[in-house]
């Protein structure tokens, strides 16, 4: 190495020092504060919130025997698989598919109804959802008006009901994401494949689809991500009731944390929350063969 | 070369900017500090005393009043420089308790007076959250004057006290006199058994359908200690099974009790007997029951304290002239009509001083000030608890209140709960599943030993028993 480059490599790290003591500070420090606190009896009061010990793998044995955390561990996939992977990614594929090469007063119009709802913070979603969802609300009084029975629907189809909202959500992402990518799949390809007699689908499966592949794999890994970590929508909804017909690993956190006042199970369960997320990514990324 | 010197330029406007929005957020600061001296929590930190309680929902609208209109007047007279702030949280019942563990382990955020619910004193206590109160008290005359039981609330396990209780309650079953007696049973109404319940529930239901709520009890994770203490435990303490044998020193996990009390509220559930889940599962489900559905007549039957009065009389959240007459409290009895025959819970709250308020002495002399036989007669007449002073007990003014004649009596067979350290998480634990049996998630036998596997893990294996 010569001294030029060496000169440039010293000026490039100076450069690059302050965010990399941002990151070790508001990232690498919580995370490993995180893994720290996960192998000890920490808590939120009582002797142990003074002096915590260090409890080896206490946390992650009493998890796995915890029936509540297989629970959990269900309605996380659950609410993954229909409110993300079905729901967002489909539902956001299909409208991106059929907002191909429409007129562009139509793709603004619907775009901007979609793209409303991702643009709504999650609380005010929540709230707009209750209030739709309610013994007394919205959608109850549209029955009533038919001269139907109303329904509990939080109470009577809990986990449908964050779903939908979670879909309507969080569609619009997905949507952005499809069509970008449904742009850049040449024209000249599909033309000559219509000239070769395929039909409508076969273009979408063996053309459209293969060609954007990667975009699938990055939009179904950062949204699995984003619904893993959900929180506030649920939360706010439903408090991860009733009994435990919504709790998501997310929400268990929550409440073993800060309910039950046992922080450095909290930080094990969020930990688990991690893991389940690292290997739903690398899953995808295998499956699909793609590169990121 | 234009486009650079327009890059330029942009680089250089955004500098400026950005030094102005970081001179602007420091100044903020500063100027605060050199014009308004008031405001500067450490200039004036000797002459501003926070308090920090629940609030939200009406709840404790007695506190606030008696804090507002007594206390702060009175503090202020003698002490005029110093500016009492109320600083409440609104949150549910389930959530306050983790707020204040939250507020309390920094000094920036400790309050200088925190209200207590004593079964959280012991392990706030063991937290270091509070400040032991002995030395204090010693050299105070009013501490003689609280009734002993009350005292042991406030009491931790190393011995000291953290805490000068405000009051002390009784539960019992509420019932609209009307509604019972259309549906034939027989007022005054005094069940014998969990039968006499359960039969007078059904017969509400019979008579009036989806128009009234036969009986009410709190059966969620919203409602949190409310859930433990009102319902489950008001059960389990008329089985001859409590929570913790206090000679062996042992948690008892297993027992019929447990079953038992489980199973009641199932059959209430099952049975339809109960409100809806959407009303009884919210934080908010005890205004719903005792200010709403109560005051209309659309509620029969209503497992509570005795402060809910506090609702009703005409300075409460819900005034309702009428509720001395058209109510009528009983005692909740045992199982089987098992010795003695009724039974209730006890608990109370406290005024406590957090370890890292930064104004401690000033925090005792409000605390000494509040905590006087006339001070808390005013407390009760407004908030309708059962008053920690003898002198008060005594007071004919208190004994008039409606309804402090039963409340009072149900005393003689109350039951408290553990004062030990983890009590507060086997609490949580009976609230996540008795919502669990409510919504059918779980059977109450399936409840019963799930009992035993959360609680085993909450107090380890040495320190429970089976009977």
């Amino acid at each position: 190495m010569n001294t030029a480059s060496r000169a440039i490599t010293l000026r490039s790290i100076f450069f690059l020092l302050p965010s990399w003591i941002l990151l070790l500070i508001f990232f690498i420090g919580p995370i490993l504060l995180t893994f720290y606190f996960s192998f000890t009896d920490l808590a939120l009061t009582g002797a142990q919130a003074q002096q915590m010990a260090f409890v080896g793998f206490d946390n992650f044995i009493e998890m796995f025997q915890d029936p509540n955390f297989r629970i959990s561990v269900t309605k996380t996939i659950l609410f993954l698989f229909i409110s993300a992977i079905i729901g967002q990614q489909v539902l956001g594929f299909l409208l991106a598919y059929l907002m191909k090469e429409k007129n562009t007063t139509f793709r603004r119009i619907i775009g901007i109804v979609v793209i409303a709802g991702w643009v709504t913070p999650e609380i005010v979603v929540a709230f707009c959802w209750v209030a739709f969802l309610n013994d007394s609300g919205t959608l109850n009084a549209i029955l009533q008006s038919f001269g139907l029975e109303t329904i509990t629907w939080l109470y009577t189809f809990p986990l449908i009901s964050v779903c939908v909202a979670n879909i309507w959500h969080g569609t619009a992402f997905s949507m952005l994401v499809f069509q970008a990518s449904l742009d850049d799949v040449p024209k000249t390809i599909e033309e000559a494949a219509m000239i070769d007699g395929a039909s409508k689908l076969q273009i979408l499966i063996r053309i459209i689809l293969p060609t954007v592949k990667g975009s699938i794999v990055t939009n179904m890994i950062l949204v699995t991500l984003q619904t893993l970590g959900v929180f506030t929508l649920i939360y706010a909804m439903t408090g991860g009731g009733p009994g435990t017909s919504t709790q998501t690993l997310p929400i268990f956190m929550y409440n073993q944390a800060f309910v039950n006042y046992q922080l450095g199970y909290g930080t094990a369960i969020s930990l688990v929350l991690l893991l389940i997320g690292v290997i739903a990514s690398l899953f995808y990324i295998r499956s699909m063969k793609v590169q990121i | 070369m234009d486009r650079n010197i327009g890059k330029k330029v942009l680089l250089a406007g955004l500098l400026i900017l950005l030094i102005l929005f970081t001179a602007a957020c420091s100044n903020s600061d500063s100027d605060a500090g050199s014009t308004d001296k008031e405001n500067d929590p450490k200039k004036a930190k000797n002459n501003e005393l926070t308090i920090t309680f629940r609030s939200g929902g009406s709840t404790n609208q007695g506190l606030i009043n008696w804090l507002n209109d007594m206390v702060i007047p009175k503090f202020n007279e003698e002490n005029p420089e110093v500016n009492v702030q109320l600083s409440p949280l609104e949150v549910s019942e389930g959530d306050y308790f983790a707020k204040v563990a939250l507020l309390l382990q920094s000094e920036d955020t400790a309050p200088d007076i925190v209200t207590e619910d004593t079964f959280m004193v012991n392990s706030d206590a063991s937290a270091g959250y509070l400040e032991a109160l002995d030395d204090r008290i010693e050299s105070w005359d009013g501490w003689d004057k609280v009734t002993d039981t009350v005292k042991k609330g406030v009491i931790a396990e190393d011995g000291n006290i953290y805490g000068v209780p405000y009051n002390t309650d009784t539960r019992g079953l509420w019932y609209n006199k009307e509604l019972l007696a259309d549906a034939g049973v027989s007022v005054p109404w005094e069940p014998k058994n969990w039968d006499d319940i359960i039969n007078a529930a059904k017969a509400v239901k019979e008579t009036f359908g989806d128009d009234v709520v036969p009986m009410w009890m709190n059966s969620g994770k919203a409602t949190g200690e409310a859930t433990s203490m009102q319902t489950f435990e008001m059960l389990l303490y008329g089985t001859d099974d409590p929570l913790y044998d206090y000679e062996e020193e042992k948690w008892i996990v297993k027992s019929d009790g447990l079953v038992d009390a489980f199973k009641f509220i199932d059959t209430i559930y099952e049975e339809g007997l109960g409100p809806n889940l959407s009303q009884v599962l919210n934080g908010q489900g005890s205004s719903i029951a005792y200010q709403q559905l109560m005051p209309e007549g659309k509620l029969a039957i209503g497992l509570d304290g005795m402060w809910q009065t506090g609702n009703w009389h005409e300075n409460g959240s819900a005034p309702w002239p009428e509720f001395e007459d058209k109510l009528g409290f009983a005692a909740m009895p045992t199982q089987d009509g098992n010795d003695p025959g009724t039974t209730s819970m006890s608990g109370g709250w406290a005024l406590s001083i957090p370890a890292k308020s930064d104004n401690k002495d000033l925090a005792w002399e409000f605390i000494k000030m509040a905590s006087t036989p006339e001070m808390n007669l005013e407390l009760q007449l407004n908030d309708r608890n059962i008053s920690p002073y003898k002198e008060v007990a005594e007071n004919p003014k208190y004994q008039e209140l409606p309804f402090f004649e039963e409340a009072t009596s149900f005393l003689e067979n109350t039951n408290f709960r553990p004062a030990v350290d983890k009590y507060p998480n086997v609490s949580t634990v009976i609230q996540s599943l008795v919502e669990q049996v409510v919504t059918d998630a779980i059977s109450p036998e399936e409840a019963a030993e799930q009992y035993k596997v959360q609680v085993t893990e909450i107090v380890g294996a040495d320190k429970i028993m089976e009977k």
